[in-house]
């Protein structure tokens, strides 16, 4: 499977990424030899194998619903590169 | 005697007789880190004390995990300045164990994404044995500080090699726990699914004392296991008589160092002297590992590293649209690696190749899951290299992602499994650079890896070597 640079800007787009121009020429190439690597993995007869997508044997994990407390406003906003009062600020979203 | 050279254990009996002043290993450490870290770059940040109290064993902490009001940045520009509001679940134990948290925060490859550490916002670290090589990756800080003895000992975390590998290049003792043995709470997330935090040692004894702090059920984990922890100690047992250790065929073959080949086969040479019993097994999925891995891990990846959007923490490249506010802050936050990662997991994800991609991917990861199964039905561990290398010039990988990635063959499989691994010392090139061993066992069963590798440690003395700096 090639990608190509259409498909390389698709991506970083949907990976809300802004790449230069010589970033996306870098990396077209480089995802090429990569996913060229992968493509291996097509050797391979899947057809009566179940995936693994979590190694141990575990599920619905479940606790009792009770409440506990929260971290204070304060300490979460603490990090905030902008805020206003007690809210995380961000440009308008909603013309 | 100076200090800093002892083990954690040696300094723990020191302090208990009285031989030594707690306050005196800290100066001691502080004076090494003063005097070899403008070499090696194994730390980004280093300062005082943040608790004190009679145990006072400081511990060097991979820049990944939380540490609550002290800097963790994952050596990414993206995370400047974070401070998280709490402390992961390790951090918490180590403070309830009575041990000293310092900001001793040791340097990374961005996010864990690299196998030499020169992937950081804060430039390579260097390997103590030879300061123009790498010290392996991710875990390189960690594994460097401890190695140069600017730590007693050190957390890293693993997601496809990253504390054995470093660990083998840097000639120290490093755990890859089981999956769900050790709680990955405060742990700031690359592959949720393959991520585990481990001890990087001086020994196999610190290896056990560290992993007896940290190894447990947390709720904060729901991928954490509910299975009682053992005493680690009592796994600390000189004899090997009746192991029954697989050699996996695959690993011996083309792309393995001819002085790294030698170092493994004498060591395997020196478990069959000392009582184990040496058989040849497969491992025919093992080729397959790195190309799985590169799929699942970025998927994982692009996911777990949506949350660096400049809202909540860390950089904002302030501008008046939202989406373009996420494009710029992720354009310059994230480094070239990072980009490389978070693209490749959303194109294996994106519509119309999630089959041909990640499906595919998970199944064969079933497939490399069963080999070891059937293993482990007539072995109780698997011996084998670390890395296929020992450790390789600054500079020389950077520019072919390809080849770095294939640094990390013979780690990777095991996390794809699940399952427990240590790199212990067990030699050296003709040029100076250590060699590492790697030991892996079925689920849980750490304690088995700690016997083998204790036997081995103490009828050699590979483990007693240390850089001249």
């Amino acid at each position: 499977m090639a990608i190509d640079r259409k498909t390389v800007e698709y991506v970083a787009h949907l990976a809300r990424i802004e790449l230069t121009p010589k970033e996306l020429e870098k990396l077209e190439h480089q995802l090429q030899d990569i996913l060229g690597f992968i493509d291996k993995l097509s050797r391979l007869d899947i057809s009566q194998t179940p995936p693994t997508s979590h190694i141990l044997s575990l599920s619905n994990v479940l606790r009792e619903d009770t409440p506990k407390s929260s971290l204070p406003a304060e300490k979460v906003l603490a990090n905030a590169p902008s805020r206003e009062a007690d809210f995380f600020s961000v440009p308008k979203v909603i013309e | 005697m100076e200090l800093f050279k002892l083990t954690a254990h040696e300094l723990q009996d020191k302090i208990k007789k009285g031989e030594a002043a707690p306050k005196e290993a800290w100066c001691a450490l502080e004076e090494r880190i003063k005097s070899v870290d403008n070499k090696v770059n194994a730390y980004v940040r280093h300062s005082q004390p943040v608790t004190q109290n009679p145990q006072f064993i400081p511990i060097a902490i991979k820049d990944n995990i939380c540490t609550e009001g002290l800097n963790t940045e994952c050596c990414s520009r993206i995370l400047e300045g974070f401070k998280p509001p709490y402390d992961a679940t390790v951090i918490t134990k180590i403070k309830a164990a009575n041990l000293a948290v310092f900001d001793l925060k040791a340097n990374m490859d961005e996010f864990a994404f690299g196998s030499s550490t020169e992937n950081s916002c804060f430039g390579p670290s260097h390997n103590p044995w030879n300061l123009e090589c790498v010290p392996g990756g991710s875990s390189g800080g960690s594994a460097a500080a401890v190695a140069s003895d600017q730590a007693f000992w050190a957390l890293g975390s693993d997601t496809g090699g990253s504390i054995r590998q470093p660990a083998s290049f840097c000639g120290i003792v490093g755990l890859k726990p089981t999956y769900g043995r050790v709680s990955r709470y405060g742990l700031v997330a690359f592959a949720s699914s393959l991520d585990q935090i481990g001890p990087l040692t001086k020994d196999v004894e610190d290896s056990t004392l560290l992993m007896n702090i940290i190894a447990g059920h947390d709720a904060n984990d729901a991928t954490s296991a509910d299975i009682p922890v053992p005493d680690y100690t009592k796994s600390l047992i000189n004899d090997v008589k009746g192991l029954k250790i697989g050699i996996p065929k695959e690993y011996f073959v083309e792309g393995i160092h001819p002085e790294v080949k030698k170092s493994i086969e004498e060591a395997i040479n020196k478990l069959k002297s000392l009582g184990a019993i040496i058989k040849e097994v497969s491992l025919p999925h093992t080729e397959y590992a790195v190309p799985v891995y590169y799929i699942v891990a970025t998927a994982e990846a692009s996911s777990n590293l949506a949350r660096f959007d400049g809202v909540q923490y860390g950089l904002r490249v302030k501008t008046d649209n939202m989406i373009d506010m996420y494009k710029k802050t992720r354009g310059a936050g994230f480094g070239e690696e990072a980009k490389r990662r978070v693209l490749l997991g959303t194109f294996v994800l994106s519509h119309g190749y999630y089959d041909a991609y990640y499906l595919r991917a998970l199944k064969v990861r079933t497939m490399i899951k069963e080999d070891f199964d059937r293993v482990f039905k007539e072995c109780d561990c698997i011996v084998a290299p670390t890395a296929p290398t020992p450790a390789f010039k600054i500079g020389e990988k950077t520019g072919d992602p390809l080849s770095m990635y294939l640094s990390d063959i013979y780690t990777i499989s095991v996390n794809l499994a699940g399952i427990p691994a240590i790199s212990v010392p067990c030699g050296f090139t003709k040029s100076g650079l250590p060699v590492g061993l790697q030991i892996m066992a079925k689920p849980f069963a750490e304690e088995v890896l700690f016997r083998a590798a204790y036997t081995y440690e103490q009828n050699t003395e590979w483990h007693k070597q240390r850089p001249k700096l």
